[in-house]
């Protein structure tokens, strides 16, 4: 009974730390979709992050902080666009340049404002998106299987998380079902056909990365918000990263998307667990060799454990209209 | 009653380059229409400005008698212009469906407009005998029927007057039949059908009228009925061109290259040449016809030690050539085995470079190039501006980039560096694509005198023309074998198109 709760909780940790990726991997997915690589996810969250930390320690509000990081996030996104679908300019480039603009100006702006070598005041609970308690989630707390299911793994997590979740069906939906994601798809296929029937590729790309920025913000405002209680410097520590491979895992579909992250999430959650925990044969692991294991995982499972990753044929390739 | 299209003074350029002068051109509705002229001769780009690709410096177009200001491709698609590109614009990872209905959704949701699409295409397959299975992917279809998918694509949107852009290059003798006899009946609904080819035999085969442009001006409008090959062939030159190729009859010597039971794969891996065997005397033109992609690319790649061979045996001058590393294609040149890819600008040349640093490309190790470790620039510069000489390069310029050469003089420039070399065995693959009238007419000259002078050449072309004109025995490849030999005077284009298509002649003939 003691092990089947603990599997529940490392369970319930792997559904928070999953989140992130679950959003950034789904941003990412759609922006790679249209044709525009974005290697910036990273840079993105950590942009977002540090805005909504920012913002909800001045005025307390969790909304507020939202609305502040989807806009930067969006903002960031929207650069990225004007670099690659306007100016043609190179991808990863645009996206690197990105990441290392944000990551320094966030500790800059940090320590001037708030004097605390880069970091965030503590957040007040207005200030960040608290867990939801499920209806009868307390009385069914200890009916043995269905009760921990329900009130840890279920219940007792915050707003955002129940949103990624949310998020992986709706993007599916939006790219199969709508007309929106048919030309989304064609148009990081073979942006020309999409021209040729009448539709603009550029207004397209711009729509796509902008929803990318807005999954972006939302996930860098649940690393300060919510899973955390303030900005750390440099605290997406890669995630950008691993939510792109696990865009490529799952083969730029969301479903398989969202199990890799889940993978990714289910790693570092028993990471966190058997941290200093002795552990038959082995004996206590290094702390640094647990926290590297999900990204050495990434290496191999991208170095050719997943099969032929497929990308969308115009992705990375700028579209050039002459006139 | 007003003509379906009327361009009046059309102008366009792309910066020096002056593509479209002042075009006047008339399609009377209901009619085919052909537009015809060499390569760069400003046909695609006229198109292009009609279907609001591009924007013209200057001119009107009146669709039905109306002025119409097309700025973008949704405005000639509303005006009932449909186009069918050289280059599909086609989605390989959709189904045939969702690559029709994109533009064209009929909402918001796509499952309302699915359904109605499926209702609309099986009427317009049957009505047009443009029978293709609407969920396949596109990717998965020959490009025949990707052709038709882009055809229904056009219907669908209701188009009335119809482009085909150089619609033939891809197809078989047979599968342009059925695409001309596809043409016909649209032209029975009343639709008007506007042909752009650079093929003489189409322009007469179903045009009511032609127009004929050369270096970006309209030259000519005929009736079809009351011109000629001839005439045209003239207009679009600009001078008398012999369309026929004069050749002596060949006196073959002894085999120099034997392949028997050649088996080689693409570079992922797939087998393409599938078990070939057949061999190249000195003094012949030895033609490989069939539809692009049947294992002719494959082949050449393997003869000219750019693959390794899988199996079988290749002998060059008596010599056995395994292919491949670490012998090479450097090896099979000193074997006496010379080689003009068929892509000339991905293969054959470095677009970048200058004249002078691609005409030794492949030979810039020999010493007669070099001085100790370095290129004797002077010398190769000479030694090229002599080469172009010898094969009229224009501009006559070492020191150009090749990139700034047309497609012809880029072809010529590959073939004077092989054939300079005096090679026992020339392989060329498609020699012609992409190359002007005038300058097929001397590619097909040079070819011929390397026969006579006792050399045996390998032809791989998707040209029928080409093939039947210049080769004296004709092998025919589909799917990886070479399915039939024939000798070229026994030859013609229903022949050789049964046989591209894996089909039997005598079979057929029995089946008739």
């Amino acid at each position: 009974m003691e092990d089947f709760t603990l599997f529940v909780l490392v369970l319930d940790a792997t559904l928070r730390v999953s989140t992130p990726l679950i959003l950034a991997a789904l941003a990412g997915l759609v922006s790679e979709r249209s044709g525009v690589i974005d290697i910036g996810l990273e840079g993105k969250m950590l942009g977002a992050a540090f805005a909504a930390a920012a913002v909800a320690a001045i005025t307390g509000s969790a909304w507020i902080a939202l609305a502040a990081g989807i806009g930067v996030s969006v903002l960031l996104a929207l650069i990225h666009g004007f670099a690659c679908i306007t100016h043609a300019g190179n991808h990863i480039v645009s996206g690197m340049a990105i990441n290392i603009f944000v990551s320094g100006l966030t500790i800059v702006l940090g320590a001037k404002w708030f004097s605390q070598g880069g970091s965030t005041p503590q957040l007040p609970h207005e200030g960040r998106f608290m867990p939801l308690e499920w209806p009868g989630a307390e009385a069914v707390a200890d009916v043995p299987v269905i009760g921990p299911l329900y009130s840890e793994l279920l219940s007792g997590h915050n707003l955002i998380v129940y949103v990624a979740f949310l998020a992986v069906p709706f993007i599916y939906w939006m790219l199969f079902k709508t007309r929106f994601g048919l030309r989304l798809r064609a148009v990081g296929e073979n942006p020309q056909a999409v021209d040729t029937a009448g539709i603009s590729v550029f207004f397209l790309r711009y729509r796509a990365v902008i929803i990318c920025g807005i999954l972006c913000g939302i996930a860098g405002t649940y690393l300060s918000t919510a899973m955390g209680a303030s900005f750390v410097r440099d605290m997406t520590a890669g995630k950008g990263y691993i939510a792109l491979a696990a865009m490529i895992f799952g083969k730029w579909k969301p479903l398989p998307t969202m199990l890799a992250c889940l993978l990714f999430g289910f790693l570092e959650a028993v990471a966190i667990r058997v941290q200093g925990a002795e552990l038959p044969i082995v004996g206590q692991i290094p702390v640094q060799f647990i926290e590297a294991l999900p990204y050495v995982l990434t290496v191999v499972l991208l170095a050719g454990f997943i099969g032929k990753a497929i990308p969308p044929k115009a992705d990375g390739v700028p579209y050039i209209k002459e006139h | 009653m007003a003509p379906a299209i009327k361009l009046v003074g059309i102008d366009k350029s792309f910066g020096a380059v002056h593509a479209n002068k002042d075009i006047n051109l008339n399609v009377s509705a209901g009619s085919v229409h052909g537009i015809i002229g060499e390569n760069g001769a400003g046909k695609s780009t006229l198109m292009s400005i009609l279907y609001g690709f591009y924007k013209a410096d200057a001119g009107d177009i009146f669709v039905n008698g109306e002025k119409l200001n097309i700025h973008a491709s949704q405005d000639a698609i509303d005006a009932g212009i449909g186009m069918v590109h050289q280059h599909f614009m086609l989605v390989d990872t959709f189904s045939v469906l969702e690559n029709i209905i994109l533009g064209a959704e009929g909402g918001a949701l796509l499952r309302k407009g699915v359904d109605k699409a499926r209702e609309e295409l099986n009427r317009l397959e049957r009505e047009y005998e443009l029978e293709v299975d609407i969920d396949a992917l596109i990717g998965d279809l020959p490009v025949g029927l990707q052709q038709r998918v882009e055809i229904l694509k056009a219907l669908y949107r209701g188009a009335q007057i119809l482009v085909l852009d150089e619609p033939t290059g891809v197809l078989t003798p047979q599968e342009a039949d059925h695409l001309f006899r596809i043409l016909n009946a649209l032209k029975d609904q009343g639709k008007t059908i506007i042909l752009i080819t650079h093929k003489l035999r189409e322009i007469m085969a179903i045009t009511d009228a032609v127009s004929v442009m050369r270096q970006g001006e309209m030259v000519a409008h005929r009736e079809t009925a009351k011109t000629s090959t001839e005439e045209l062939a003239e207009l679009m030159v600009g001078r008398k061109v012999l369309l026929r190729v004069e050749k002596g009859e060949a006196s073959p010597a002894h085999a120099v290259l034997e392949v028997e039971n050649l088996t080689a794969t693409d570079k992922s891996g797939v087998v393409r040449v599938k078990g070939v065997s057949f061999n190249v005397r000195a003094g012949e033109i030895v033609g490989i016809a069939g539809v692009s992609g049947n294992g002719q690319s494959d082949l050449l790649a393997a003869l000219s030690g750019i693959t390794k061979v899988t199996g079988g045996k290749i002998l060059i001058n008596g010599k056995p050539f395994v292919g491949g590393p670490p012998q090479g294609a450097a090896d099979v040149r000193h074997m006496g085995l010379a080689h003009v890819p068929e892509d000339r600008q991905r293969m054959g040349l470095v677009i970048p470079f200058e004249a002078w640093e691609c005409s030794i490309l492949g030979y810039h190790n020999e010493d007669e190039c070099c001085r100790g470790p370095v290129i004797d620039r002077p010398k190769v510069i000479q030694e090229s501006l002599r080469k172009m000489e010898a094969f009229d390069v224009r501009p006559q310029d070492p020191n150009l980039v090749t990139g700034n050469f047309s497609g012809g003089n880029q072809q010529k420039i590959v073939l004077a560096r092989e054939i300079d070399r005096d090679p026992d065995i020339l392989l060329v693959g498609q020699p012609t694509r992409g190359v002007d009238i005038g300058a097929i007419e001397f590619i097909h000259k040079r070819l011929i005198e390397m026969r006579d002078a006792g050399k045996a050449v390998l032809l791989v072309s998707v040209e029928l023309d080409e093939i039947m004109s210049l080769s004296d025995r004709i092998l025919v490849m589909f799917d990886g074998h070479i399915v039939g030999e024939i000798p070229a005077s026994e030859a013609n284009e229903r022949i050789l198109g049964l046989m591209m298509a894996g089909i039997n002649p005598d079979d057929d003939e029995e089946a008739a």
